[in-house]
């Protein structure tokens, strides 16, 4: 790696000031003059037909302003694919989830906005609903859409070598059922949004949205405008991982409505509880996995049936159920593939996209079993593990898996290495067993997650650099950082590129009447994409610089270099001018020129096919092994995480504190989906809508982490970068149940492992001690 | 009802509805935007603020409470734009994501450190316990507060 000037360095993330200062603004924190506050009105049904609403009653409310119910809408509806638009801003003819959006209303204040849905009247005619997957594609099943009689809302069957021959011919084959749980992001700031339908016909809306484009072009479609009448400006954002804030939510086009039918700005902020009940959600799955293998440990074949619960509407579903099955044939070496998937309909809240999107499910389930075939086998899981890792390809060849997947660098078997090398597993037979009640375990697991994801839609990302005249620089990208540290690596690469100082870049945020369109921060896209645009825009503007200095010293512009904030003549560098100085001469020229680089992401979309299973869905793979040590309460099945190491290759770590902190986050989400999280829900209903029920993990329950960065110089990436966290919060869950076996000799295969499940199985297994 | 109580150092003669949170009279009110509503509920510790030196949930404490007391929010803790020694460790540690529990993060490491300086990595995780972070997995977070620490004890 060569020597660089900014990228790489511990440099503070370019928004931490105002963020300690309390001065960040997000969504809830904007107000305008005469603004209104809206409510939902929510069904108690979870699936119901919608007979008549009676609104008359919320209307007479004193400081009422508007109350709008699904018709208002005029039959729009958005989804994730045109033959998948299921989803209305508010219910029409039918609810299909418990707490579904049935009307709103605008009112001077939120209390008066909450009482008027309370006078809203609606008459259900409640259906039978259908809650688990398995039941809702039983034949005979209440039907949830008419346009999917069976309940299927997305199928996908895919077949790769001779699955039947690699079994029959296998020393070993397994078969297992697995179930990932229902989980949601856990954002602390809920959705907020602030809009304004002026008299002109124009939309300004302040919203939390981690995607914004999104919500640019589905506003545009909702309420009939080009996309020039809409506007759209970032706040900041308070946690994302996908699902809620990549899309639109009911309360996003309620507002808009609303202050189209009143003439005045509406703001609506979601509770937490409506977050907990009806925002998206990741998938729960069933996956029936079987795994064949020589006797050698050698994968052979792998089948896996998978069955999603998909919830009320389509959302993002069919990309989740690609993402499910594309993700098998990776980090090891496979042969033989077949998948077979359906998502399902049910009568709960809607299932989409979250962090690790799709890779959770099946690198969950084949990461488990293969360890259960290496403990059959009496195969050691880490020699298992290299003898199947793919190897890292020579760039210029590149590996393609059986499906098509293709990258340029893969470091799994550094990961392997280094985590194994780390004491915490190298040592891990020195360590006490067992402390009274207390039996510890090391756990480990492989895994990885896609980079710079680049499937269907419209995927452009470009960039803008502008050099003021006293040498600072203003880069506008259309980009979100929704927490992950892409404002600061952005504004790094810019530096670098530059060969400006980096407290000389500001960073600016989205606001799409200016900012250059982007899809958003998903996929571990941000990086890669905007990063490349970035560069490519600093270079731009970084050669009209040198054009400039290049007539200011009478000599070729190729002859001068910049970096760290002086330029200089590349053979005599005590010759150099500072950068503020090279932007006054730059910038001074004739009648005031205007020094402006553009740039723009050239990776493009790549063609998936859904029904086939083949395609490269993004530009790069991250790899990483983890290990886990925990304590297990043999008596209360109570669990202490102490300790992780996550191995990590994300190509070149741009800034290390992000790529750690990342890192650390994504595994501490992972863990808490092993262990603590999970929706108990019963006939549509969600039990623990709080976060007093709905269990994050606290402080006290952290983990040492230890990050071992594993470098690999992609050539896909901008300066090699690729992605950071998805592939930990990946890793983490695998990695927690494989050293929960280590402890206690059980293998779980139902996520989450609580305490309930653990005594149950120790009972059952004869090993309770009580 | 009346309300007379000091925020960030400034004396405020209010009316407010007597049912009225900490939090709403803050934001709303104040123009005080810096506590967050996270769970509003009292489970999250994103809208913390002190109040006479202990660190509460504003959003379960009624307004009313506040009569007669001292309030701190997080915009008083920097002066004229110099940070606390708190904020510049967690800015230097990177003790921070999307930002979004930072300000309750950042008083209740305040409280922490005035009432125990020098704390074991055990008690920075009890002093958290009552703030959530989803993004940051807390590692830089108490890595955060043992700098700060180092800071303020000087
Ligand atoms: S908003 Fe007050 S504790 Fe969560
Ligand atoms: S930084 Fe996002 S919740 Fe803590």
């Amino acid at each position: 790696m060569e020597e660089y000037s900014v990228i790489g360095k511990r440099v503070p993330r370019i928004d931490a000031k105002e963020k300690v200062m309390g001065e960040a603004k997000y969504a809830a924190d904007y107000s305008l003059p005469g603004m209104l506050w809206a409510k939902v009105a929510r069904s108690p049904y979870a699936h119901a037909k919608i007979l008549n609403i009676d609104t008359s009653k919320a209307e007479k409310l004193p400081g009422v302003k508007a109350v709008i119910t699904g018709k208002d809408f005029n039959g729009w509806t958005w989804g994730f694919m045109a033959t998948t638009r299921d989803e209305s801003p508010l219910a029409v003819d039918k609810v299909r989830y418990m707490y579904e959006g049935v009307a709103a209303v605008a009112a001077v204040d939120e209390e008066t906005a909450e009482e008027a849905c309370s006078l809203i009247k609606v008459d259900y005619e409640e259906l039978p609903g259908v809650f688990d997957p398995e039941e809702a594609i039983k034949e005979g099943a209440p039907v949830i859409h008419a346009y999917r009689a069976n309940n299927v809302s997305v199928e996908y069957h895919w077949d790769f070598g001779d699955v039947d021959k690699a079994f029959a011919d296998s020393y070993i084959v397994r078969e297992d059922r697995f179930e990932t749980g229902k989980v949601v992001t856990g954002f602390l700031e809920p959705p907020a949004s602030l809009a304004y339908y002026d008299p002109s016909g124009n939309i300004t809306v302040w919203a939390a949205k981690q995607s914004p484009y999104f919500h640019y072009r589905h506003l545009a479609g909702c309420f009939g405008l080009p996309l020039s009448k809409i506007r759209i400006i970032q706040p900041f954002i308070g946690g994302g991982f996908g699902g809620t804030k990549n899309d639109s939510v009911a309360g996003d086009f309620c507002v808009v409505m609303l202050s189209k039918k009143t003439g005045r700005p509406v703001k609506y902020v979601y509770t937490m509880e409506e977050v907990l009940t009806t925002c998206r959600r990741r998938h729960n799955m069933i996956i029936y996995n079987k795994m064949g293998m020589t006797k050698d440990g050698i994968l052979t074949a792998i089948e896996s049936r998978v069955i999603g619960n998909g919830g009320g509407y389509t959302a993002i579903g069919p990309l989740t159920m690609f993402l499910t099955g594309y993700a098998t044939t990776l980090p090891y070496k496979l042969p033989n593939y077949r998948y077979d998937a359906w998502r399902v309909f049910t009568n709960n809240p809607v299932s989409a996209a979250m962090r690790g999107h799709g890779f959770t499910h099946t690198r969950f389930a084949c990461d488990i079993q293969m360890h259960m075939i290496a403990e059959e086998l009496g195969i050691d899981p880490v020699e298992m593990r290299i003898r199947n890792a793919i190897d890292n390809p020579k760039p210029a060849d590149g590996y393609s898996t059986i499906n098509g997947i293709k990258f340029k660098t893969c470091g799994l078997m550094e990961t392997i290495k280094a985590a194994t090398e780390d004491p915490l597993w190298a040592d891990r037979d020195k360590m006490v067993k067992q402390e009274g009640p207390v039996s510890y375990g090391v756990g480990i697991t492989g895994t990885t997650y896609q980079g710079g994801a680049r499937q269907l839609g419209h995927q452009s990302c470009g960039a803008i650099v502008r050099i003021c005249e006293d040498g600072t620089i203003n880069l506008i990208t259309g980009a979100t950082d929704c927490g992950q540290g892409s404002d600061t690596v952005l504004a790094m690469i810019a530096a670098e590129v530059l060969g400006a100082k980096y407290e000389d870049i500001s960073f600016k945020r989205v606001d799409t009447a200016y900012t250059p369109v982007d899809p958003g921060s998903y996929g571990s896209r941000v990086t890669v994409f905007a990063g490349q645009a970035v560069e490519r825009a600093s270079r731009d503007a970084k050669r009209q610089l040198l054009e400039a200095a290049g007539k200011a010293w009478n000599v070729k512009p190729e002859e001068i270099d910049i970096r760290e904030g002086f330029a200089f003549l590349k053979d005599k560098p005590e010759k150099r001018m500072s950068f503020e100085k090279l932007a006054k001469i730059a910038s001074y020229e004739g009648a005031g020129a205007v020094i402006l680089g553009t740039g723009y992401s050239s990776y493009g979309v790549e063609e998936l096919d859904f029904s086939t299973g083949t395609g490269n869905g993004g530009t790069s793979f991250s790899f990483t092994t983890q290990t886990t040590r925990l304590g297990v309460d043999m008596e209360t099945g109570k669990i202490d995480v102490t300790d992780f190491t996550i191995a990590h290759d994300a190509g070149v770590p741009l800034h290390p504190v992000s790529v750690e902190g990342q890192n650390e986050g994504g595994a501490v989400q992972g863990l808490s989906q092993a262990i603590y999280e999970g929706f108990i829900m019963e006939n549509g209903r969600t039990h623990n809508s709080t976060f007093l029920d709905y269990k994050m993990p606290r402080s006290t329950d952290a983990p040492r982490i230890k990050v071992i960065d594993i470098i690999t110089d992609d050539p896909d990436g901008p300066f090699g970068a690729k992605e950071a966290s998805e592939g930990s919060h990946v890793s983490a869950p695998p990695s927690v149940v494989d050293a929960l076996h280590d402890a206690t000799g059980i293998w779980f295969k139902e996520l989450p492992v609580t305490p309930e499940k653990i005594v149950k199985a120790l009972k059952d297994a004869g090993k309770w001690m009580k | 009802m009346n309300l007379h109580c000091r925020v960030n150092e400034k004396e405020y003669d209010l009316e407010i509805k007597p049912h009225m949170t900490l939090l709403d009279l803050l934001r709303e009110e104040l123009g005080l935007t810096g506590a967050k509503e996270g769970c509003g509920e009292g489970e999250c510790g994103a809208c913390t603020v002190i109040m006479d030196g202990k660190a509460v949930n504003a959003c379960i404490v009624l307004a009313a409470e506040a009569e007669g007391k001292e309030i701190l929010t997080i915009e008083g803790l920097a002066r004229e734009g110099t940070l606390h020694p708190i904020q510049e460790a967690f800015v230097e540690i990177g003790g921070l994501q999307c930002g979004f529990c930072t300000p309750g993060m950042v008083l209740s490491t305040k409280v922490l450190l005035d009432d125990n300086p020098n704390p074991t990595e055990e008690e920075i995780k009890k002093g958290l316990e009552g703030n959530f972070c989803r993004c940051t997995g807390y590692t830089k977070i108490i890595e955060s507060v043992k700098v700060a620490a180092d800071k303020v004890r000087g």
